[in-house]
């Protein structure tokens, strides 16, 4: 519970010190050419702790919500930092004894519960502090997630430089990743506080939201419609968002491989980097503008333009590089935006009761995403090979499905309305809302 | 509500700027070198 004078601009820097280490997940591939090479493993082989690691958090995400509300963000950052960190403790020990098993349940089992965790951890903590401005609240915590990467792609992979890629160079390497994280996140769990039932000092507009407007359990948001919307909303945008990222760099290498500007793999790599960029530019700059122009109205764009994006790049094929990057860096703003406005929108129909459990459930839509535009983009390129296709023309009918998949999405946020009041929890008197969000906080 | 609080109230509430710095720079500093390096990558799109 914050103390009288608790400024809210302390709860954003608590969330990014945990999202900024779980989202070094994603720099994972830094580790795999040492592993493989050290421990004598197939690139399936090494890329288990992080498939582990994935589906653990999107699990703990999904079951540990209703948790997290129980107990507190505190507690949740708590729990994501010693799995968290704990994980790469025990990758490290099985780095040290050359026990592969013991790095994929540490890294991917353990690790990922933190993971999952500490996705949702901060979520409904800062929409309450921010009532007004729950998109860029949002926004700027799992801007953070994107931002892990980037900080652990290029730190990981010196450290694995200075210590050797041997399998004690890798122990070392784990091991100090786990004690570092241990140190980041605490500021998290020291930091963070739920909102008073009162209004912090000079601090905003307005204070946190204690019970009031429309509020729905998790277990009944489940059984709306509108949570169903969401989710086919979230994976179709997620789909279309995966199927550029997962294979950016051969696809802008084939995409104009035929023409006359090649690609060369430095670039192609340098268009990964900038695609990066506009995916966490759009986490928090859509969300920040759906605080604006509205939730149903910013996923009109991210799903409408976004299909436009890819019919776009289908039509011009490789007669314009430019046009293709562009295109690209605007589908994966929307990728972004789309993750980071999901809370907000939860909360305009659910309310914040138990949004962070709402959210956990939903983000099962990003597992489902995460198997079907790799799935799609891939198999459909393999095939059109083997066809003797080439090119651009590898692509064609991959964007074309991204496009119905995201003119799917963009029905399925028309469909979206306000929830049926028979999902409302009963609403308590005045203070009796306040003393309920204290007994679920402490 | 805060609004209502009196001035000696307000006056006894730490002054929690030099923490909300602290912060910020805590998370800052390790965002700002993962971007530098982030820049240094995309710039080869330009120049590779």
């Amino acid at each position: 519970m914050a103390p009288p004078g608790w400024s809210r601009w302390l709860v954003p820097p608590a969330a990014l010190s945990i999202h900024l280490s779980i989202g070094q997940a994603y720099a994972w591939s830094v580790f795999k050419p040492p592993l493989e090479s050290a421990l004598g493993l197939s690139g399936t082989q090494s890329a288990l702790p992080f498939q582990l690691g994935i589906v653990m958090l999107g699990l703990s995400a999904a079951f540990g919500g209703t948790l997290v509300e129980r107990n507190g963000p505190r507690w949740a950052m708590t729990v994501a930092l010693v799995c968290f960190s704990s994980g790469l403790l025990i990758a490290s020990l099985g780095a040290a004894t050359e026990q592969y098993w013991l790095i994929v349940f540490g890294y991917g089992f353990v690790g990922g519960i933190g993971l999952g965790i500490g996705y949702i951890s901060p979520v409904s903590t800062l929409i309450k502090w921010f009532p007004d401005r729950p998109g860029m609240a949002t926004g700027i915590a799992i801007m953070g997630f994107g931002g892990g990467a980037l900080i652990a792609s290029p730190w990981s992979a010196q450290m694995l430089e200075s210590f050797g890629s041997d399998s004690s160079g890798i122990a070392l390497a784990f091991l100090v990743h786990g004690l570092s994280y241990a140190v980041f996140m605490t500021l998290g769990v020291l930091l963070v506080r739920v909102p008073r039932g009162d209004r912090p000092a000079g601090d905003g507009p307005s204070g946190p939201s204690a019970l009031s407007g429309v509020q729905v359990s998790a277990r009944s948001a489940v059984r709306t419609p509108q949570f169903w919307c969401l989710w086919i909303v979230l994976c179709m945008n997620v789909t279309a968002g995966i199927g550029i990222l997962e294979k950016a760099a051969p696809m802008i290498k084939d995409f104009f491989a035929d023409s006359s500007t090649p690609v060369s793999v430095s670039a192609a790599a340098g268009f990964v980097a900038l695609l990066s960029a506009a995916n966490m530019a759009g986490r928090i700059g859509w969300s920040s503008t759906s605080d604006l122009i509205g939730r149903k109205n910013i996923y009109r764009v991210y799903l409408g333009v976004g299909a436009l994006m890819y019919a776009s790049i289908a039509w011009f094929g490789d007669s314009s590089k430019p046009l293709f990057i562009i295109c690209a860096l605007v589908i994966l703003s929307f990728y972004g935006g789309g993750f980071a406005t999901i809370p907000a929108y939860l909360k305009d129909l659910f309310g914040t009761y138990q949004v962070g459990a709402i959210h956990g459930r939903l983000l099962t839509a990003w597992s489902t995403a995460g198997v079907l535009g790799p799935l799609i983009v891939n198999w459909i390129a393999d095939r059109q090979e083997e066809a003797g296709k080439h090119g651009s023309a590898l692509y064609g009918l991959s964007f074309s499905i991204m496009i119905g998949l995201l003119a799917v999405g963009f029905v399925a946020n028309e469909l979206v309305r306000p929830v049926h009041p028979r999902h409302h929890i009963p609403a308590p008197a005045p203070k009796e809302a306040v003393d309920v969000q204290r007994e679920q906080s402490v | 509500m805060s609004s209502e609080s009196s001035p000696s109230e307000n006056a006894d509430r730490p002054d929690r700027r030099p923490l909300i710095a602290f912060a910020w720079l805590w998370v800052g500093a390790p965002l700002c070198y993962g971007l530098y390096e982030l820049v240094q990558k995309a710039t080869q799109l330009f120049t590779g």
